[in-house]
């Protein structure tokens, strides 16, 4: 018990003594990019291979993913989305595009403080269906669709 | 050397609405300049973002991501004076990093 406490002791201390360095960026945590990009997933040229590289494949509709975005986009080239899971524990978020000549467009990971929300900036092909995809911590997969009718493409041009 | 990451923090009580606009071309590996030459395909692959040098969000991105693409996230329990930390890496290499204290 003692030696526990004593190591705990110790740890505090350390942590203390370099906190203030890292403010000063004599420290700086050299680029803490956590994942290798998940290259499977992201260079899949249609949806289902996609879905299957990121290892949601047979994932059920839920309705507790909420996804705001335009009915009708004019522009492709940025179509805001925005997307909230109110499932518990959702650990990722992915989102793809059926339609696009790579159909998954971002992958997000929450930890710590992050709640699970993101809005994010993404190009749209053609009238397509997006789904947002949701991992939670224990592993469970949910989906969500919602129908964008795009205007003008936003990938070649 | 790329643009600045313009990172935007809002304390809203126990929620904050964080802003993240990453400068950068994002180009497909599709389009075409004038003459027809296909412009390079270049895009930000990684990026993460940490709250006092704890990970909170990790994504990874495709081309399909929009130009200069702003993202916007919400974290609970943020308080002024935490440090906000972006960084970002592309396909070719390039990296950025940037921090803000939360006013």
């Amino acid at each position: 018990m003692l030696e526990l406490r004593r190591k705990l002791l110790k740890g505090g201390a350390s942590v203390a003594l370099l906190s203030p360095l890292l403010g000063t960026g004599l420290l700086m945590p050299t680029a803490v990019l956590a994942a290798e990009w998940n290259r499977n997933a992201f260079a899949a040229r249609n949806v289902n291979d996609a879905l299957k590289a990121y290892g949601s494949a047979n994932a059920p509709e839920s309705r507790d993913i909420v996804i705001n975005a335009p009915e009708i986009a004019e522009n492709g080239a940025k179509v805001e989305v925005d997307i909230t899971s109110n499932i518990a524990n959702t650990r990722s978020l992915a989102v793809f595009a059926d339609k696009n000549p790579m159909p998954l467009c971002a992958a997000l990971e929450f930890s710590g403080a992050a709640l699970p929300y993101a809005r994010v900036q993404i190009k749209l092909a053609e009238t397509t269906r997006i789904r947002a995809v949701i991992k939670t911590a224990d592993g469970k997969t949910h989906v969500a669709f919602r129908e964008i009718k795009v205007t003008l493409g936003g990938c070649g041009g | 050397m790329a643009d600045q990451i313009k990172i935007r923090a809002q304390i809203q009580g126990e929620i904050t609405d964080i802003r993240i606009l990453m400068q950068h071309p994002m180009e497909t590996g599709q389009r075409k300049d004038d003459k027809g030459q296909t412009l390079p395909i270049h895009f930000i692959q990684v990026f993460a973002v940490s709250h006092n040098g704890k990970p909170m969000i990790d994504g990874q991105l495709n081309t399909s991501i929009s130009k200069n693409p702003l993202f916007a996230f919400k974290a609970r329990g943020i308080k002024a004076g935490d440090k906000l930390t972006v960084n970002w890496q592309d396909n070719t290499g390039d990296k950025r990093q940037d921090e803000i204290t939360v006013a």
